[in-house]
């Protein structure tokens, strides 16, 4: 298409210049006001009373135990949510089975449920007047009030992430390239390792990132399974509260300011990630036919 | 993808026939009897758990907890700020995608990405943030200060922190399907001598409120659940500005573990619903796309 023809083919299809500068003022500014402006307070009131009270309020021992707590609740949350979500995407991908669509819909519930709904419920298990409750007393067990807990109502909130991001992708590509793999003699677990994952591993850090960020930054469901004592069953998002609640809003916001960098750091892993997915995929769009490299979903069921 | 919306009831030779082939590949039994069970353990016994707790109650004890004054005063500001959050996501939301697909600026993958903030940043972080822009002698709340209007500590403040929550869902839902849309029936509507605003209404918006229907739906439903935003935020006055979600906590703190239970399973029915609504809106939406591309 010649440089003309797409000026005039365009001019049909979009607004008047002044229309098209005051909704792009309209949508920054507020973009401005209810994300940018939010970030950018987290540091100012961190710094407000200068970087040596900032470090300050870092180094507290209790700062410590929230920040070790969250890392911990994080590392054993993601890689449990991890094992579910390739699991529960190779069945529901790969097979026809009656009731998938029932079970992709449940996989979806903890995105629906309040957290601290996802919270009371474990209460409600392994309370003092839980089901497993008078059981865990007697055997000296704290799940409750205790790190497992925290751990627990973390991996019920963070459930659907990785798995959500998993289906769909492996639907779209299909059983083809696993199949011709099973045929040439490979095992089970060579054809994951070797044929599955290359292919699933952008939307699997995606996930993982996600999911992360979310694990180390819940509060609702973590607040109500939490018993919040100092220095011991405290996350870094409960330590902001009872930091917060206590007036000390430099050392709050100092805490906070940490997960804020979370979050900054997650947004550029996920920019980075979805560029190279799509690179990936132009890259294998671009391969000769005879290697179609990402089959049309459309075309599954004529296969199967 | 939209075959297996459709797959329950499968006929049986169909199913057989599929069934045997796919069976090519192995870990069929293995990956889903451990993704059940793992469900079942993690998400199924908990919640019914709730469920059966909420049936111990007799329904005197469960009514009184669930339609006492200040409970009835939590759900109108919990569903009427969530509500209006909503319906401002809808309108800035579809602002955010339309301009961000179709107009080009700089440094556009920044603000791309920044969309995403809130799913990103702990509810609890933007929480006290929003507090310190929102209050008397915050950034933003000493200009409304002087004319005697208060956006921290009552249900503006709730509204507030939860369009913060819900902006991300109407813009990623809705972003796609703008992408998708056709020029050629834009340039045929032009053709034909339509207005700009006449295209818009009668040809691009029939083409993306499914997905826009959708977007309010689920940010609707984060708003109803969301509590570490909000509690920060709204001063947390019983019958004027203390939400669902807090109610239970306050319930739990008096170790009222029945009357918890109750108000809790009072919003999980509305979760379920919420739940039903939005797939059944993204089984619509997909069938409207489906049938475009024919």
């Amino acid at each position: 298409m010649s440089n003309t023809s797409l000026r005039s083919s365009r001019r049909g299809t979009t607004e008047a210049p002044w229309i098209r500068w005051t909704l792009t003022a309209l949508a920054l500014v507020f973009m401005a006001l209810f994300l940018v402006l939010p970030l950018a307070a987290v540091f100012t009131e961190a710094l407000r009373k200068g970087v040596d009270a900032y470090w300050e309020a870092l180094k507290e021992p209790d700062a410590w135990a929230a920040i070790r707590l969250t890392l911990i609740t994080a590392a054993v949350a993601v890689p449990m949510n991890l094992v579910f979500g390739v699991a529960a995407a190779w069945a529901i991908a790969k097979f026809e089975f009656r009731g998938k669509s029932f079970l992709t819909t449940l996989i979806d519930l903890p995105f629906s449920v309040s957290p601290v709904v996802a919270g009371l419920i474990y209460v409600l298990v392994f309370g003092a007047q839980g089901w497993l409750g008078p059981w865990l007393a007697q055997h000296d067990i704290k799940i409750v009030f205790a790190v497992p807990g925290i751990i627990l109502a973390t991996v019920f909130v963070t459930f659907p992430f990785i798995a959500r991001e998993l289906i769909p992708l492996m639907q779209a590509q299909g059983t083809d390239e696993e199949q011709a793999a099973i045929v040439l003699g490979a095992t089970g677990w060579q054809t994951f390792w070797h044929v599955t994952l290359p292919n699933i591993k952008w939307g699997l850090v995606y996930g993982v990132i996600l999911c992360n960020a979310r694990a180390m930054g819940e509060f609702g469901a973590v607040s109500v399974v939490s018993g919040h004592i100092r220095g011991q069953t405290n996350t870094m998002p409960l330590h902001v509260e009872v930091l917060y609640n206590e007036y000390q809003s430099v050392a709050a916001f100092a805490v906070a300011s940490l997960l804020a960098l979370l979050a900054v750091l997650t947004l550029a892993i996920k920019s980075v990630v979805e560029w190279r997915f799509e690179r990936d995929r132009q890259a294998a769009a671009e391969l000769p036919p005879e290697r179609p490299a990402v089959p049309e979903p459309v075309a599954r069921p004529a296969a199967a | 993808m939209s075959a297996s919306v459709t797959a329950l009831p499968l006929p049986a030779a169909g199913a057989g026939a599929r069934r045997a082939s796919a069976r090519v590949l192995p870990g069929f039994n293995l990956t889903l009897g451990f993704a059940v069970l793992y469900l079942s353990l993690i998400v199924l016994i908990p919640l019914s758990a709730l469920v059966l707790k909420t049936l111990t109650l007799t329904w005197p004890q469960f009514w009184d907890a669930v339609t006492s004054p200040r409970v009835m005063a939590s759900y109108r500001l919990t569903f009427g700020a969530s509500l209006i959050a909503a319906l401002v996501n809808v309108v800035a939301g579809l602002l955010v995608a339309w301009v961000l697909v179709r107009y080009p600026f700089p440094g556009k993958k920044f603000v791309d990405a920044l969309v995403d903030l809130p799913f990103a940043l702990p509810t609890a972080v933007a929480g006290i943030s929003l507090t310190a822009l929102l209050a008397g002698n915050g950034w933003v709340g000493q200009f409304f200060e002087p004319y005697g209007i208060q956006l921290a500590f009552n249900p503006n403040g709730v509204v507030i922190a939860l369009i913060f929550i819900g902006l991300p869902f109407v813009v990623r839902t809705v972003q796609p399907v703008l992408e998708d849309t056709e020029k050629e029936l834009e340039e045929a509507a032009t053709c034909l001598g339509a207005t700009r605003w006449q295209t818009f209404r009668h040809v691009i918006f029939p083409s993306i409120a499914p997905a826009l229907l959708t977007g309010f739906a689920m940010a609707f439903a984060r708003a109803v659940g969301e509590y570490g935003s909000v509690i920060f935020i709204a001063g947390n006055m019983p019958m004027v500005s203390e939400i669902t979600p807090l109610i239970i906590i306050g319930k739990l703190e008096q170790y009222d573990y029945a009357g918890a239970t109750a108000v809790a399973s009072v919003m999980l029915v509305i979760s379920f619903i919420l739940l039903l609504v939005i797939n059944g809106l993204q089984g619509w939406q997909r069938k409207r796309s489906a049938g475009a591309m024919a």
